[in-house]
C-alpha cells in the first residue's frame, strides 16, 4: 500500500511561499499528475515527497508510515529527474546497478534485476555505453531503468519527458503509461504540458503561485474548471472568457456578455442567482462554438481576423464586440481572413465564474 | 572588385585560408617567436660552448659540455631533490586543497567569507609568503619551534639541516631511506612553504571543479541510497578527475618553476639539499662563475623533462580521467 498524502505542506524559501496549504491524497498504485505552469511549486511538492527538500510546516505519508522525517533513501521510491541525473562517467549497466550496489544486494542478484530492467526498457544493447553516448530517448530509458530496477512503491517524476523532441515524447507518453500498468506502483507525475497531463493521468492536481487550483480527473478539470486560472489553463486553443452580466431575456435568467444575450438553462440559472454576483466572466470552449447550432442558441458576429488551419480542424479567431473569440472548426469550412459571419454557442455549454472572487458559477 | 576576384580563385583554398589567417596569429607568433622560440634556439647554441663570464670569449666544445653536465654526480642530485620536491609539494597540497574546497562549497550563510580565506594565500607574493615562514622556521624565534617545545618535542633546525646524506653525496633510495632517520628539513621546510602558496590556487581551481557537478547527481545518489562517502567516492570524485589531473599537472609545472621562496629561504643549502633543477641553474648561469653554457644545457634539460611528464601524465591519467 502506497498512497502518498501531503498534509498541510507550506513550503517558504526566504519570505516567498513555493507550496502553500497543500492537502493532497495520492491513490496507491494511481497515476497522477501535478500540473501548472513554471514557479507553481509542483516541483518543490515533489521534491518534498522525495526528501530532497524539507517541508516548512505540514507532513508527507507514504503508505501507512509517516516520512516526513525520513531521508530520501529509507522512502521507498524512486525519482526521475528532467535532466536525467544520469552519472555521466559510469556505464549504463552501472548507472541502472548503482541503486542496488548502495544497497549491498548480492552481485548475481544486481546482475539479474538490471539485465530484467534493461529488457523490459529495451536497453539490453546498451548496457555497456556511456550516457555520453545515448541520444535523449535512450537516456530517457536509461534513468527509467534506473528508477524500475530497485522495484520502489512510488516513483516520482519531475518532466521527465520535456527534453525529448515531440515524436519521441508521444512514443515514451505511450510507454510509461504502459509501464506503470506493468509495475502496479503509484506514479506523481510533474508536468506543464497539459497534453501529457491529460492523456497519462488517472487524476490531475492544478497548481498555480504554490496553491492547489483543482485535483480530478483530466474530463472533470476540463468540463468544470472550478477557477478562472483552472479555465484558462486548461485546453488549447484555451476557454474563450467574455466579461458578462446578468440580465434578463424574455423573463428567462441569462447573461449578456459582447452585447449577446445568452439564456441559461434553469439550473445554472438558479446558482447564478444564489452565487448573488454581479459581475461575471463568461466561459465557452472553442470547440462549442459552431457555425450553426439546431437548438436554440445565442450568436456572436464578428469579422474573421486570423485563421489557422492545423490540416485536421482550423482555429478561427473573430473580433467580436470589444473582444475576440477563437472557434474550433472542422477544416472543410470555407473560412476567409475579413469575412463577417456567425458563431453560435449553446446554453449548456456556457460556463460562469463570479469575476471578483474568479470561482465558478455552476454546477 | 570583379577583377580581383577571379585573381583570388588562382591561389587554392588552403593557401587562401592560410593568408586570411596570417595577421590574425601574427601578434602571438610575434610574442612566442621573441619570448620562447628565440631563447630556446639560443639556449641549444649557447649548450655547445664554454665561455668566460661576460662571454667576451667562447670556445665551441660541441657535445662534451651536454655530456659533462648531465652525467655529473651534481645534476643527478639535482634530479633527485627536485623530484622529492614535486612530491612533497603536489600531493600534499592537491589533498589539502580538495579538503578546503569541498568544505567551501557548502551552501552555508558567510561561506564567502571562508572561501577567500581559503584562497587567500593566492593573493600573496611568493617573496612575501617565504619571509612569512622564514620567521616561522627560524629555529630560536620561530613559531613552529615554540609549538614543539610545548608538547616537549626538541626544537628543529628547519632550514639548516639537510639530513642524513647531505656531505655524503648519497642519492636516490639512499636518500629516501634516510627520511626515515634524519629527514632532510630544508626540502622539508622549503616544501611546506610551497604547500602553503599553492593552496589557494588548488582551492580554487578544485572549487570551480566542484561547482560544475550538477546537484541533481547527488540528490539521485542520495535516493539511491548512497551515504556521504559513497557520494563522494562515487560521484564527487569521478567528476572532479579532469580538474584534480589539470591541478597536478599545475602543480607540477609549479614545483619545477618554483625559486623565490628557495633562494629567500635555503639558497639551495645546506649542502644542496634543497638545490632543484631551475635554482641549480640560477647558481650555474648568474653566480660566479658565470657558466652560461652549462645553465644552458641544464634548462634544455628541464624543457625536456618537463615535456616528458606532462606528456606521460597525459598518457597514464589522462585515459582515466572521465571529460564529459
Amino acid at each position: 500500500m502506497a498512497r502518498v498524502f501531503f498534509e498541510g505542506i507550506n513550503k517558504r524559501f526566504g519570505d516567498a511561499y513555493a507550496v502553500r496549504d497543500l492537502t493532497l491524497e495520492v491513490q496507491d498504485e494511481e497515476f497522477f499528475v501535478l500540473l501548472g505552469p513554471s514557479g507553481c511549486g509542483k516541483t518543490t511538492a515533489l521534491r518534498i515527497a522525495a526528501g530532497l527538500e524539507e517541508p516548512s510546516e505540514g507532513d508527507i505519508h507514504i503508505g501507512d508510515r509517516l516520512v516526513t522525517e525520513v531521508p530520501a533513501k529509507d522512502r521507498d521510491l524512486a525519482m526521475v529527474f528532467q535532466s536525467y541525473a544520469l552519472y555521466p562517467h559510469m556505464s549504463v549497466y552501472n548507472n541502472i546497478a548503482f541503486g542496488l550496489r548502495m544497497r549491498k544486494h548480492s552481485k548475481g542478484e544486481i546482475d539479474r534485476l538490471v539485465r530484467d530492467a534493461a529488457a523490459t526498457l529495451g536497453i539490453d544493447e546498451l548496457l555497456k555505453r556511456k550516457p555520453g553516448q545515448l541520444s535523449g530517448g535512450q537516456r530517457q530509458r536509461v534513468a527509467l531503468g534506473r528508477a524500475i530496477v530497485r522495484r520502489p512503491q512510488v516513483f516520482l517524476m519531475d518532466e521527465p519527458l520535456s527534453n525529448l523532441d515531440s515524436k519521441m515524447r508521444v512514443q515514451m507518453r505511450a510507454e510509461l503509461i504502459r509501464l506503470h500498468r506493468e509495475l502496479g506502483a503509484t506514479f506523481i507525475y510533474v508536468t506543464h504540458d497539459q497534453v501529457e497531463a491529460m492523456t497519462m493521468g488517472a487524476r490531475v492536481a492544478v497548481l498555480n503561485e504554490g496553491r492547489l487550483q483543482q485535483a480530478g480527473s483530466p474530463q472533470e478539470v476540463y468540463d468544470r474548471p472550478e477557477n478562472l486560472f483552472v479555465a484558462e489553463f486548461i485546453g488549447s486553443p484555451a476557454m474563450n472568457l467574455l466579461d458578462a452580466e446578468p440580465v434578463q431575456v424574455d423573463g428567462k435568467a441569462g447573461v449578456r456578455a459582447a452585447g449577446v444575450d445568452v439564456t441559461l438553462p434553469d439550473a445554472l440559472a438558479k446558482q447564478l442567482e444564489a452565487s448573488g454576483a454581479s459581475a461575471l466572466v463568461m466561459g465557452v470552449r472553442p470547440e462549442h462554438l459552431d457555425l450553426s447550432v439546431k437548438e436554440p442558441a445565442a450568436a456572436f458576429k464578428g469579422k474573421v481576423d486570423l485563421v489557422e488551419s492545423l490540416g485536421s480542424e482550423q482555429h478561427v479567431t473573430v473580433a467580436i464586440e470589444g473582444a475576440s473569440v477563437i472557434a474550433r472548426l472542422a477544416a472543410s469550412e470555407k473560412i476567409e481572413h475579413g469575412t463577417t459571419f456567425q458563431l453560435a454557442v449553446a446554453p449548456h455549454h456556457v460556463q460562469l465564474f463570479n469575476a471578483s472572487t474568479k470561482e465558478r458559477i455552476g454546477p | 572588385m570583379s577583377a580581383a576576384a577571379p585573381a583570388r580563385r588562382l591561389l587554392p583554398r588552403p593557401v587562401r585560408e592560410f593568408l586570411v589567417a596570417l595577421p590574425f596569429l601574427l601578434p602571438s607568433m610575434v610574442l612566442f617567436g621573441a619570448f620562447v622560440f628565440y631563447p630556446l634556439g639560443k639556449s641549444v647554441y649557447l649548450g655547445f660552448f664554454i665561455s668566460n663570464p661576460f662571454r667576451t670569449r667562447q670556445i665551441y666544445v660541441g657535445f662534451e659540455q651536454y655530456r659533462d653536465v648531465l652525467a655529473s654526480s651534481d645534476f643527478v642530485s639535482t634530479l633527485v631533490v627536485t623530484g622529492t620536491f614535486t612530491l612533497y609539494t603536489v600531493v600534499p597540497a592537491l589533498a589539502i586543497g580538495t579538503f578546503l574546497a569541498i568544505i567551501a562549497n557548502q551552501k552555508l550563510p558567510g561561506i564567502v567569507i571562508f572561501r577567500t580565506i581559503f584562497s587567500s594565500t593566492l593573493a600573496a607574493s611568493v617573496a612575501i609568503s617565504a619571509v612569512l615562514w622564514l620567521v616561522l622556521l627560524h629555529p630560536s624565534i620561530g613559531v613552529l619551534n615554540d609549538m614543539l617545545g610545548a608538547v616537549g618535542i626538541p626544537a628543529v633546525n628547519w632550514l639548516d639541516d639537510g639530513g642524513w646524506a647531505v656531505g655524503e653525496r648519497a642519492t636516490g633510495w639512499d636518500l629516501f631511506a634516510a627520511w626515515f632517520i634524519d629527514p632532510n628539513w630544508a626540502l622539508i621546510s622549503v616544501s611546506l612553504a610551497t604547500v602553503w602558496m599553492n593552496i589557494g590556487l588548488f582551492t580554487i581551481i578544485v572549487l570551480a571543479g566542484l561547482q560544475t557537478i550538477p546537484d541533481e547527481l547527488y540528490e539521485s545518489a542520495r535516493i539511491d541510497g548512497a551515504g556521504r562517502w559513497s557520494e563522494f567516492w562515487h560521484v564527487t570524485l569521478p567528476m572532479l578527475s579532469p580538474t584534480l589531473f589539470f591541478a597536478s599537472v599545475v602543480g607540477m609545472i609549479f614545483a619545477f618553476q618554483s625559486f623565490g621562496q628557495i633562494q629567500i629561504l635555503t639558497q639551495g643549502g645546506p649542502a644542496d639539499a634543497s638545490n632543484v633543477l631551475l635554482y641549480s641553474i640560477y647558481q650555474t648561469g648568474f653566480e660566479p662563475p658565470f657558466r652560461v653554457g652549462a645553465a644552458s644545457v641544464q634548462a634544455l634539460a628541464l624543457f625536456v623533462i618537463m615535456l616528458g611528464l606532462t606528456l606521460a601524465q597525459f598518457r597514464l591519467v589522462g585515459g582515466k580521467v572521465f571529460y564529459r
